[in-house]
């Protein structure tokens, strides 16, 4: 059963095939037999899962079971979960148990479903390979030499593992589509205030969204309904009428257009990756979508832009980790002074720190005016472009990522190679658009996803898309040998 | 941009991190090659255009001035290093 998807798990357990338990157990086996080769898992929450499993046998028995009840499923360890360990995979959290719940974690609570345990990411989810976590890399269960992709890789690789039916992740810059892309997984990056982010531990604030990351797109479209909702608890959610995702998934494609950026196939594509890209796109022809090119002229200023948002947002953000109210403290403080550069540098890695120096330089006085507020009036020349691209267009496709997944250890040093390889996925949170990746082929034995970006608030045609594409191939259907 | 070391130490102080001796120069180096990249910024004239701080320039919603949390005191400092009477200790600021 483990091998079936959320979609088909979330049948049988209505049609009484299984039990939440035994479900749960089988999940609860596969990890601690095969986890140790992906690292994919911080926290297994073995006990509270089977008591989750039991109280959703009892609900279903009552007559009161929902689409997602009984079903096991990981969260990112960057969501707090009340009780449970909550790590945002730093040090500076290893001694965090949070006192209170999570929006997104909350709604899957209600709706029934068991966790599992909390996954593995890159430290505060700034990474794109997982390499940046205290609990170490995780391994990309279709070759355990290579990166999973990040920050959520944990989740990507758990999923692709099959030691999970679904998680959650979340998108800053990429880090649900990226893993997703080298997983060979579906991951829905949803509309900015589309999903309520209480309770997820900040990166950047005005670019952070969770999402669904699945076996199918069915899958994303029946977690995506519990997550999704205007919460007043965030600031920032929008009220806006919460559709069924599952709804409109067979709908045809007939006199869809689909916008090929042209900027996304110029230099620095890996050839194969484009193929795969471009296979994809030629199915969709086949099911009724018109192709046209479409341009992005300011895609390439996606990178400075974002790498002076996301730092400078982070380095405010993280500046309530001073040692004085949770979190790791050092030992044996002289003065205040002492005790908050001691935790902090104690606490935090390397690519936090960098991004803190960054972000603060930012900042500070004399030079906000040349790199924040120039970051941002970048950022709205990035949105219009793609208001402009949806004026001719109903969906943008193109890569997530200019390589498939690279070798742990091969851009470790380089930090600058490592945000060069974030081209495709940035500009989207920049836009605050819906962005999916979907399975689309194998390259080297390693996978390959396709990206597909939304209008605001058209999650439903993405999920729609995928959904035909899934129907008419069956790239999603392969699993790694290792698992 | 390149930064140097007496700059990067003093970027640090703002952020409350302190840097090994032996680390500065490699983190200035990195550092300056970040903002060089970022630097890519300056160019394009964005004379006539507006900063944006929202995708859908969404502004802030207001509400009702009224007690809406209730006092979790001690579960939030259930996780704090030390407290003592519902306070949170921290090393001697005022002699």
């Amino acid at each position: 059963m483990y091998d079936k998807s959320l979609s088909e798990q979330s049948r049988a357990l209505a049609d009484g095939e299984l039990s939440s338990v035994e479900l749960t157990q089988l999940y609860l086996d596969r990890i601690k037999q095969l986890d140790g080769n992906y690292n994919s898992y911080i926290t297994v929450t073995e006990e509270l899962a089977l008591d989750q499993a039991k109280a959703a046998d009892e609900r279903r028995a009552a007559g009161d079971a929902s689409a997602l009840t009984g079903i096991p499923l990981a969260h990112k360890d960057l969501f707090c979960t009340e009780g449970v360990k909550t790590t945002c995979g730093s040090k500076i959290l290893d001694n965090f148990v949070a006192p209170y719940e999570s929006t997104v974690t909350r709604n899957f609570k209600e709706a029934g479903s068991v966790m599992l345990g909390k996954t593995n990411m890159d430290e505060f989810a700034m990474g794109s390979s997982n390499e940046n976590s205290y609990y170490g890399s995780v391994k990309n269960p279709w070759d355990t030499q290579a990166i999973p992709g990040g920050s959520s890789g944990g989740s990507a690789a758990c999923v692709a593992a099959r030691l999970a039916a679904g998680a959650t992740g979340t998108d800053t810059g990429g880090s649900i589509r990226q893993p997703a892309s080298h997983c060979g997984i579906t991951g829905l990056k949803p509309t900015y205030g589309r999903v309520s982010r209480y309770g997820m531990i900040a990166y950047a604030s005005s670019l952070d969204q969770a999402g669904p990351m699945t076996q199918t797109a069915e899958d994303a479209a029946l977690m995506l309904n519990v997550m999704a909702g205007f919460d007043h608890r965030d600031s920032t959610c929008l009220d806006r009428e919460v559709p069924d995702y599952t709804a409109n998934l067979n709908d045809s494609l007939e006199g869809k257009t689909i916008g090929l950026p042209k900027e996304y196939f110029s230099t620095g594509l890996d050839s194969e990756v484009e193929q795969r890209v471009r296979d994809a796109v030629a199915e969709y022809e086949k099911l009724g979508a018109k192709v046209k090119e479409v341009s992005l002229p300011n895609l390439e200023l996606s990178i400075p832009s974002y790498y002076v948002i996301a730092p400078a947002e982070a380095s405010s953000n993280l500046s309530r980790f001073d040692g004085a109210r949770f979190g790791h403290r050092c030992e044996n403080p002289e003065d205040l002074m002492d005790m908050y550069k001691r935790s902090r540098s104690e606490g935090f890695g390397e690519e936090v720190k960098r991004r803190i120096l960054v972000g603060t330089y930012a900042l500070s006085a004399g030079y906000y005016d040349a790199y924040y507020k120039k970051a941002q009036k970048i950022r709205r020349l990035i949105r219009d472009d793609f208001m402009n691209a949806f004026e001719q267009c109903d969906i943008i496709m193109g890569p997530n990522a200019p390589t498939p997944a690279f070798n742990i250890g091969e851009k470790s040093d380089d930090p600058v190679a490592m945000y060069l390889s974030d081209i495709y996925t940035l500009s989207v949170n920049l836009a605050g658009l819906p962005g999916m990746s979907i399975p689309a082929g194998i390259v080297n034995g390693r996978p390959v996803g396709l990206q597909m970006i939304g209008r605001h608030f058209d999650e439903s045609l993405l999920l729609n898309a995928a959904h035909r594409f899934q129907q008419a191939t069956d790239f999603h259907l392969n699993t790694p040998t290792t698992a | 941009m390149a930064i140097d070391a007496s700059e990067i130490q003093k970027v640090a102080h703002l952020a409350r991190l302190s840097i090994d001796d032996s680390q500065v120069e490699n983190t200035a180096n990195t550092i300056s090659r970040i903002l060089e990249l970022v630097d890519q910024m300056q160019t394009v004239n964005t004379d006539n255009v507006e900063p944006m701080a929202h995708p859908l320039d969404a502004t802030q919603r207001l509400r009702e001035d009224v007690v809406s949390e209730e006092n979790n005191r001690e579960q939030l400092q259930s996780c704090a290093p030390a407290v003592e009477d519902g306070l949170f200790l921290v090393p001697k600021v005022i002699e």
